[in-house]
């Protein structure tokens, strides 16, 4: 991995967009915007489709928005995987109807590919996203799989590792091996997801995600499949892996960073996230309008608000995912002098987290997901993985 | 213009039911099996190819599960013969005025939906849950026992669920035998086990046919329960269907599986037809 320049976040990241083998640039009609936005006006309302454990359950940030701008907001945990997301919207974008939603939140997988290449998204008017222009680490436009941030803005970023119960394993939890240990037999959690179920078996099998080719999904995919002949999967989890967790289903599962230190926070657990020393992989949620939303104006001006520093502070201090503005980490360290006791210690704890601001040293054990130069390509790797979370 | 009318009269009565049929049943059927057969994504869209090779992929790497649901779904059945018999024949037969009481509890808890008394039950039988905790605690069960997970759970709810819907045809083909046939048996000295093989058995038998019809073939195309109470070990091929379509939007793969695992269906359910005597059934069936 190269690393230097200003930040590690942005050379890493930038090493990851040369890396996306001549993949396609922002490919959208110099007049795309224009023809969107023209004639759209704010309608003081916007529908937000979000996944769970993605913000503080109260929504201050929400409130705010609301105050100030008196737009009202709708915020539904509706996206628990991106599949069925993408199962579930696609009849009615193709349609041309209205999905019900005018914001939503979108991981950089297989289905983010298809939403681009379907025209299902809203080509953004940057002229009315000041705040992200201003504070948004500047790495994240070169992302592969949205170059120039065309469609979509990062809600945050996340790192997939391994989370576990230390009561019920006994011992620290360190590696990918743990999770093909016998002594966890039928208490190991592992995604549907075909991409973070294949990247976790590249890993595992030695191979690196991003550089991997047929043959290195055979091997991830044989190495699953031992896995799960020997009885040790649980099963094959959506979000619901934090509840098979909390009640004990699985001992030790693939975890979503950010979603553990919130279960431990709500439920006063005492579940540890760790990423493997193999490595684990990081991905970005990403904001994005459909291409059919009714509140168009209201989305972006939501967005573009999640880029003011406070606000941006306020979120990562309660959801723990990576912060796509850097400046919100001293923002964090200032909210923790003011404050006492036991928020003092968590915010403190927030702003030195290396999985809300990752250090050069985090990101060398971080890989990007597998890159797909066709369709067919594509196709070929779900039709690899997917017998294995449905058998 | 009265004969006009006599013979147009039947097919005049049939239109509704086979307007329906047509929209709702030939039609979403036919355009099931060519969806099986056709190329493509939903981006680009699909075309239509001929491509059995679906067929064969759809065997390939889902055999296990279709073997697994037709499993699950004979043992559970059976499991419901065994118990709802012996239900319905004591209403039937002993439960005096209160009948409608007791039928009435049999189906007071599917007031509350399926999914969510499956949900509950996921939370009764969890490994951490009110059932095992205690006895764990209590060092009677070793700390990674469970019971969910395992096709044990799945087969437990697959019955729990259908429990009402062997229990009332039973009930039915039970209530309608006269008393005094059962009276002619006995005087002709016919002794009570005699009694129930040779008259009340074959008498209640198109209520079975019409309770296994009504359980085995929802319960072999479940995705519920295997969900919610199963594993990765567990996967029916309701579940494989229902990914295929609403996760992985891979609609020719979907059709495929659906179409065979309803002509399995098919097959064996006019196999039990054969078997039981066609005529008998059918005329069950039609009642």
């Amino acid at each position: 991995m190269r690393l230097g320049g200003v930040s590690a976040l942005g050379a890493f990241l930038a090493a990851c967009g040369v890396q996306g083998k001549g993949k396609p640039q922002a490919s959208v009609a110099p007049d795309a915007v224009e023809k969107f936005w023209s004639g759209k006006a704010k309608n003081g309302k916007v529908d937000f489709a979000n996944w769970p454990l993605y913000m503080d359950p109260k929504k201050p940030e929400l409130a705010k928005f609301t105050a100030k701008t008196g737009i009202t907001v709708n915020y539904q945990e509706v996206i628990q995987e991106m599949g069925p997301w993408f199962a579930k919207v696609q009849p009615q974008l193709s349609a041309g109807q209205s999905i019900g939603f005018d914001l939503m939140v979108i991981t950089n997988s297989v289905q983010f590919g298809q939403f681009r290449s379907g025209g299902f998204l809203a080509p953004l008017d940057h002229s009315k996203l000041t705040n992200y222009a201003a504070n948004a680490a500047k790495s994240y436009a070169q992302e592969a799989f949205d170059p120039g941030n065309v469609f979509s803005i990062p809600w945050a970023s996340g790192i997939t590792g391994i989370a576990y119960d230390i009561k019920k394993t006994g011992r620290e939890i360190t590696s990918l091996a743990d999770l093909w240990d016998p002594k966890f037999k039928g208490k190991v959690g592992m995604f549907s997801d075909s991409q973070e179920l294949a990247n976790f078996g590249l890993l595992a099998a030695g191979l690196k995600p991003g550089e991997s080719d047929e043959a290195a999904w055979k091997k991830a995919a044989a190495k699953l499949k031992e896995q799960k002949d020997a009885g040790l999967v649980r099963n094959y989890y959506d979000q619901s892996y934090v509840d098979a967790l909390g009640k004990g289903e699985v001992w030790l599962t693939q975890a979503w960073s950010g979603d553990i230190f919130q279960k431990n926070v709500s439920d006063g657990t005492d579940f540890r996230f760790v990423i493997p020393s193999e490595g684990g992989t990081i991905w970005t949620d990403n904001m994005a309008i459909p291409i059919t939303a009714t509140n168009p104006v209201d989305a972006i001006t939501l967005m573009d608000f999640f880029y003011d520093v406070e606000i941006s502070a306020s979120l990562a201090e309660y959801i723990n995912y990576v912060c796509p503005v850097p400046a919100a980490q001293d923002q964090i360290k200032k909210d923790a002098a003011a404050a006492s006791g036991d928020d003092k210690a968590s915010l403190t704890e927030v702003a030195d987290s290396p999985l809300v601001f990752p250090g050069a040293a985090d990101y060398e054990k971080l890989h990007y997901y597998v890159d797909f130069n066709t369709a067919e390509e594509q196709q070929k790797f779900q039709s690899i993985f997917e017998p294995i979370t449905l058998s | 213009m009265n004969r006009v009318k006599r013979t147009l009269a039947p097919y005049l009565l049939v239109l509704p039911g086979g307007l329906w049929l047509l929209l709702f049943f030939i039609v979403p059927m036919a355009a099931m099996v060519s969806l099986s057969l056709q190329q493509g994504d939903v981006i680009n869209g699909y075309r239509f190819t001929g491509h059995w090779q679906t067929y064969v992929d759809a065997i390939t790497d889902y055999r296990v599960q279709l073997i697994r649901s037709l499993v699950y779904g004979l043992i559970a059945t059976i499991i419901l013969i065994v118990m709802a018999f012996p239900m319905a024949y004591w209403i039937a037969f002993h439960g005096g005025k209160r009948k409608s009481t007791y039928l009435f509890l049999i189906l007071l808890p599917f007031f509350v939906s399926f999914v969510l008394r499956t949900i509950s039950w996921r939370q009764l039988l969890t490994d951490d849950g009110v059932l095992l905790h205690p006895l764990k605690e209590a060092g009677l069960l070793s700390s990674g026992f469970h019971i969910l997970g395992t096709p044990s759970a799945v087969i437990f709810g697959l019955v729990y669920n259908s429990l009402p819907f062997m229990v009332l045809p039973i009930y039915v083909a039970l209530e309608r035998i006269d008393p005094r046939v059962l009276e002619a048996a006995r005087d002709l000295y016919a002794k009570p086990p005699t009694v129930f093989s040779r008259v009340v058995l074959p008498l209640a038998l198109p209520g079975v046919f019409a309770g296994v019809l009504m359980t085995f073939v929802p319960a072999s195309a479940d995705y519920v329960n295997s969900q919610v109470l199963g594993s990765s070990s567990t996967t029916m091929i309701g579940q494989v269907i229902q990914a295929q379509y609403l996760a992985n939007s891979n609609y020719p793969m979907a059709s495929a599986l659906s179409f065979m695992l309803m002509a399995v269906l098919l097959v064996g359910v006019f196999a039990y037809a054969r078997a039981l005597g066609t005529e008998d059934v059918m005329n069950a069936a039609a009642r």
